[in-house]
């Protein structure tokens, strides 16, 4: 068994972590597709807002013309033996969802949704999307129709955020201020105003008064609700836990990513979080070295001079993965070699995420 | 043209691209080139990455690193908001409130930034921004608090910045890509966007890690699955992918372009060379 299949086969969950451009999103939507091909019921997520997994499961198009969205669409597949679904975070419409679940009213939950503090934090608050694809995946594992989350993840730092995202929101919601607004309930929100409270009165110096108001309107209105989220929090935070969620880290040979890939193993493992498998994507393969030659002198030596060429970027890419391998000489690594087909975009496929599967499968 | 010139037609040049395509490099290589050609350079980290802040400082940069924590704290100390903020700062509340201004942290690293022009902290101030699409959310900031907020000192400090922003003498935003289809196609749409709803000045792009070697002959004589044969047709497959995804870059957008070579190996120096020598192949005052 190769050691991606290894690394599959006890998966209910799989985190795909890793800086931008090192082919993350591709690779996910291969590992999906390989696992799809030998029987898995396999849902594939993205939250990475560049649309590129559509592209890669050649679902791309212009801007609304995809079948791909916030829920699962399945993925027409002739050969597989399971199934392969894909979607598309939108953490608006996730984070909504949340708040119709656990208001206890539809008023309430339009109030949330209308405040303008509520629009704010859906959208922009850091951490937001990365909560909300934990709090999708958590769904899609409740989901009957999959026996296999593949989770595709924002770069590196934000991958982190991911992990973090539920005890933030607990955090949020057991925050200092929501305390004092929701305090003196019986008062009513008028009483708590800016003028009242010294505290209050110099955030509002700080952000505005305005922006003060939304977000006290907010805490307010989201009384009653913070139970829900809570235990919510809790619920995803175990599954993100759990020894069948497996956290996947890819890196490219080029310094920067492997600088990313080796701190964020490094804050996965003060999460006590293991990594079981890094994956070096996009490296130069190893074309050997057999003596040929033509009758050509000066075409032999500038092919020669290639081959060499070629051979010092790998040892150069060798050379800057020998930190990380020291690192971790525990955890299962794949190199994968540029598959030159997945670079071209004509050919960014499902032909070309098989030959990536292959690879994958085929480099140990 | 002159590299001199180049590298100081605005005090504040924000380097911007997604990650992987070496942005962070690419900003060490315009310090050192600043300095090279007699200039007074500083190099600010937006993201907090102490690895490159330390190597720039082992090979004798002038770097610092700006986070929005600091910015906030000192912006507080700057509007006369004494201790009680502090406070404030450190039990988390801010960080809370600063939510319902989204950006207010990005606003607040830009007018650190602006600051530093202002007071010509250097002849040439180099900002590392932060990666991807966060590059883009930052520079929109400054307008979006503008527009939304009416008064107080949030709203002078988005006025202040967005001044910067828009003035090409002050601030310039360079893009760095590499000539695959992906990172091409998301330059762009960055580019436009950047122009479009920001108004701010676009520096040459620079496309980084470029294989420009011509193609190479492979004789019919000789074996197609030899190593020699192999490789060959790899580098070509390369090699015009590159010069394809250019071509692209140049129909489409309509930006001087550096080239900087692929080559693993090189030094920071060496680097530095191969930038200033695309500076001074660069047509007209572009």
């Amino acid at each position: 068994m190769t050691r991606l299949d290894a690394v599959i086969d006890d998966a209910r969950v799989v985190v795909v972590a890793g800086s931008g451009g090192v082919g993350k999103t591709t690779l996910s939507a291969a590992i999906a597709l390989r696992a799809a091909v030998a029987g898995r019921r396999v849902a594939v997520v993205t939250i990475d807002p560049a649309k590129r997994l559509a592209d890669a499961l050649g679902m791309g198009g212009e801007e609304g013309t995809v079948g791909i969205g916030n829920d699962p669409v399945r993925i027409a597949l002739d050969d597989a033996r399971g199934e392969l679904w894909a979607l598309m975070l939108d953490t608006r419409s996730t984070f909504d969802a949340l708040v119709d679940r656990y208001s206890p009213d539809a008023e309430q939950a339009a109030r949330i949704r209308s405040n303008l503090f509520y629009k704010n934090i859906s959208g922009a608050l850091s951490g937001t999307q990365e909560y909300m694809a934990a709090e999708k995946l958590y769904e899609l594992t409740g989901d009957d129709r999959f026996d296999l989350v593949i989770v595709d993840t924002p770069p590196t730092r934000q991958a982190l955020d991911f992990l973090s995202a539920p005890a933030r929101l607990r955090r949020f919601i057991d925050h200092p201020l929501y305390r004092i607004v929701i305090a003196p309930s019986s008062i009513g929100l008028r009483a708590v105003s800016t003028v009242t409270q010294p505290v209050l009165r110099t955030i509002a110096r700080v952000v505005g008064a305005q922006a003060l108001d939304d977000a006290l309107a907010f805490f307010k209105a989201f009384q009653g609700l913070d139970a829900g989220f809570r235990q919510r929090a809790h619920d995803v935070d175990r599954v993100l836990r759990e020894p069948s969620t497996k956290y996947v880290v890819v890196t490219s040979g080029q310094p920067e990513p492997i600088a990313e890939a080796s701190h964020f193993i490094g804050e996965l493992g003060s999460a006590a979080v293991d990594v079981s498998l890094i994956i070096a994507n996009r490296l130069m393969p190893d074309f050997g070295n057999d003596s040929v030659s033509s009758d050509d002198d000066a075409l032999d030596a500038a092919l020669r001079e290639n081959l060499r060429e070629l051979a010092d970027e790998r040892r150069a890419e060798d050379g800057n993965l020998e930190p990380l391998r020291q690192e971790r000489p525990d955890t299962p690594w794949v190199r994968v070699p540029l598959v030159p087909e997945l670079v071209d975009e004509r050919l960014e496929t499902l032909g070309a995420l098989r030959l990536l599967g292959r690879a994958l499968g085929d480099a140990d | 043209m002159d590299p001199k010139l180049f590298l100081s037609a605005s005090r504040v040049l924000i380097v911007a691209g997604k990650g992987g395509v070496g942005k962070s490099t690419v900003a060490a290589t315009l310090v050192t080139a600043a300095q090279r050609v007699g200039l007074r350079a500083l190099l600010i980290e937006t993201d907090g990455k102490p690895l490159l802040i330390d190597d720039a400082a082992d090979q004798g940069l002038s770097a610092r690193t700006i986070t929005p924590a600091e910015a906030l704290s000192e912006y507080l100390d700057n509007s006369g908001l004494g201790r009680i903020s502090r406070r404030l700062v450190t039990s988390g509340i801010v960080d809370v409130v600063a939510s319902a201004s989204p950006g207010i942290d990005h606003l607040l690293v830009l007018g650190k930034v602006k600051q530093l022009e202002r007071e010509a902290a250097a002849d040439v101030i180099v900002v590392d921004g932060p990666a991807a699409g966060h590059a883009l959310t930052m520079l929109r900031t400054p307008r979006a608090l503008a527009d939304s907020v009416v008064v107080g000192p949030i709203r002078q400090q988005a006025t202040d910045v967005l001044a910067m922003l828009n003035d090409e003498a002050r601030c310039q935003v360079l893009l760095v890509t590499i000539p695959e289809p992906t990172p091409v196609n998301e330059v762009i749409e960055t580019a436009f966007s950047l122009e479009e709803d920001i108004g701010v000045r676009l520096a040459p792009l620079v496309v980084n890690r470029v294989d420009d070697h011509p193609p190479i002959a492979i004789p019919a004589s000789i074996a197609s699955d030899s190593s020699v044969a192999r490789a060959a047709r790899f580098r070509n497959d390369r090699i015009a992918g590159h010069a394809r995804s250019i071509a692209d870059l140049t129909q489409r957008l309509p930006l001087a372009q550096l080239h900087l070579p692929l080559d693993t190996n090189a030094t920071l120096d060496e680097r530095t060379t191969h930038l200033l020598r695309a500076i001074e192949n660069l047509e007209g005052s572009a």
